[in-house]
């Protein structure tokens, strides 16, 4: 059974060397992406039922004992991540099926989608530092190419932007990687959290934990190292910003919680300070610079880093309510973001243009897409009963048990402010009547059923997973809290791995 | 050794971050891995620098005893030189590619996604 764990990576792998010798057919690497991606998400469900059934799945790679060799674990945090990150995948294919050009097809914008999704797998998986800094680099150089692919001059300004910015971030990974194994001899999560607390530099440990904050703050664009997201995401077709917006940044926060609630759990009280600034002031500028923008898919990416705010408020909070509600929010929001950029690309084929000015009357023409647009972008505000309400809900009364009033006043005001944005896209692309002269351009006309249906069917299905989320909240709601309860019994973690301890 | 080392390290941070605070894209890529090295080499010294103990299990003995060389570090060093060495590699073809298709190397002048579209 523990061997499903190496699956979600080995399958995205073997499929992409596959799809290589498939190098002149296109047709043949669409079908093996297709297939791949629903089985990698017939898998992950399997992971998921698996963690929940039996407890936490761990897999020594190569027979090694810990920590000596590699391990991979899966806790209820990381399977629910695998899962949710096979979905999106699974509707990236099929929505790329539909928007991406031919030329990007034929250099290996397939077999580069599914080495991301083999970079994000492994990264929720594994469960040694080091393994995460080579899943981070293996993810990493996936996305590089598949935002410069095409190689158009605002994607080559944008790609300059974020590979910079993210091999500055590596390094100071690495160097946080080496100074922990310097200090503690072992790079395992769990041998880690095991030896941490009885380590005698404290001062040190606390140097290195803030590197590691700083790192995986670049890569989930906390505060104020958020900058090369909205210089970047809107630059690349919008197949690749919508997998990036879903995935990509949720990984970062995902490696900042198992740091800080499993590694340098006594760490918090300093920590958590610092993240509970951090949160607020995320969630105020993501949104505040959503407010100027008027390019669908700069607005959207703003609206990703006050998103983020969220999450880490969450973590900050550090009770067993607000890390629940933290994971739900991450799961609501990979959901809802994808499927937001998924609609801003229906919108651009339908007028032209993602310039908020330039476009209008989606839902005079097209009533069927308004209402798609909605459900996400009304989850994200959190209006209820959609995902996005509850989560926040979570979120925000985890925050007044904790007396923090002016960051959860901070999270309240910022829902209010991105309903604001979305009622501008709304009002924007849809309400308003096509300003004359008309941009040139519409491709949806001249759309086979067969591409249609590609296009509509990922947004359909994130928009029913977002509702059924809100629907049938208690039951996910109880697995956040079976998760958070895990992540904050580090003993949990330690057991499995490392087998009974004297 | 561990001081010499450390000030080396401490040279190539201090060099590695002047470089990519300047506007040239080419510096900035000597930056970047001017940083990748620093960062090697703190790897390699605060894993214990020893000299002429190698990691050897002696024969007739089942486990490592006494003292002996840490090999893990240089193994961790080993898989980020060749990591960066294909990120650098990458990065100095974008850079070049963005140099040709932009008609300039200085970093300022590239703020076209960072502004509202002009009309």
């Amino acid at each position: 059974m523990k061997q499903i764990l190496i699956i979600p990576i080995l399958f995205p792998l073997l499929s992409a060397i596959t799809m290589l010798f498939f190098r002149r057919s296109v047709a043949t690497q669409r079908i093996i992406s297709i297939l791949s991606s629903f089985l990698l998400l017939a898998v992950a469900g399997g992971l998921l039922a698996a963690v929940i059934s039996e407890g936490m799945l761990t897999l020594q790679v190569g027979g090694w004992r810990a920590p000596f060799g590699i391990t991979l674990a899966a806790d209820l945090l990381s399977a629910v991540m695998v899962a949710a990150s096979a979905l999106i995948g699974l509707t990236t294919v099929l929505y790329s099926l539909a928007t991406i050009d031919r030329e990007r097809e034929r250099f290996f914008y397939y077999p580069l989608l599914q080495l991301l999704m083999m970079g994000i797998n492994g990264a929720f998986l594994t469960g040694d530092v080091f393994n995460l800094y080579v899943w981070f680099e293996v993810m990493l150089i996936s996305s590089f190419v598949l935002l410069v692919l095409g190689g158009t001059p605002v994607q080559l300004e944008g790609a300059i932007k974020y590979v910079t910015i993210n091999l500055l971030s590596s390094s100071v990974f690495l160097a946080a990687a080496g100074i922990l194994y310097g200090m503690a001899g072992t790079l395992n999560m769990a041998d880690l959290a095991r030896i941490t607390p009885y380590l005698p530099q404290q001062n040190l440990l606390a140097v290195v934990s803030v590197l590691f904050m700083i790192t995986f703050g670049v890569k989930a664009a906390v505060f104020p190292l958020f900058f090369w997201l909205p210089a970047s995401y809107h630059t690349p077709p919008v197949a690749v910003s919508a997998i990036f917006a879903g995935l990509l940044t949720k990984v970062g926060v995902y490696a900042l919680i198992r740091f800080f609630t499993t590694i340098f759990s006594h760490e918090a009280v300093f920590i958590n300070e610092v993240l509970l600034a951090a949160s607020a002031l995320t969630m105020l500028s993501g949104v505040l610079g959503a407010a100027a923008q008027y390019d669908f898919r700069r607005l959207l990416s703003f609206h990703i880093i006050s998103q983020i705010g969220y999450m880490i408020f969450g973590l900050a909070l550090h009770s067993p309510l607000a890390i629940a509600g933290a994971l739900f929010y991450i799961v609501h929001n990979i959901i809802a973001k994808t499927n937001l950029f998924y609609v801003s690309g229906i919108v651009e084929r339908i007028t032209g243009t993602y310039d908020l000015k330039k476009a209008g009357g989606v839902y005079a023409a097209h009533p069927v897409i308004g209402m798609l647009f909605l459900i996400p972008a009304l989850a994200l505000a959190g209006i209820p009963p959609l995902s996005g309400f509850w989560a926040k809900f979570v979120i925000i009364k985890a925050g007044f048990q904790a007396g923090e009033y002016a960051v959860t006043g901070i999270a309240l005001l910022v829902g209010l402010l991105t309903l604001f944005s979305m009622m501008k896209i709304w009002n924007e692309a849809f309400w308003k009547d096509l300003p004359q002269p008309q941009v040139e351009g519409n491709r949806y006309e001249t759309m086979g059923f067969g591409r249609r249906l590609l296009l509509f069917s990922p947004v359909v299905v994130l928009g029913l997973v977002t509702v059924l989320l809100g629907v049938f909240f208690e039951p996910v709601f109880r697995l956040a809290e079976t998760a958070a309860a895990q992540l904050l019994d580090t003993q949990a973690y330690i057991t499995p791995v490392l087998g009974r301890m004297e | 050794m561990t001081l010499l080392l450390a000030l080396v390290i401490g040279c190539l941070y201090a060099a590695g971050i002047f470089l990519i605070l300047r506007r040239n894209m080419v510096k900035v890529i000597f930056g970047l891995i001017l940083l990748a090295h620093a960062a090697n080499l703190l790897i390699f010294t605060v894993g214990r620098l020893t000299k002429g103990i190698p990691a050897f299990v002696p024969e007739g003995s089942g486990m490592l005893t006494g003292r002996f060389a840490d090999p893990l570090p240089q193994a961790l060093i080993l898989t980020a030189i060749v990591i960066g060495f294909g990120v650098q590699a990458f990065t100095i073809v974008l850079f070049k590619r963005t140099w040709l298709t932009l008609g300039t190397e200085d970093l300022d002048m590239m703020k076209t996604t960072d502004e509202p579209p002009k009309e």
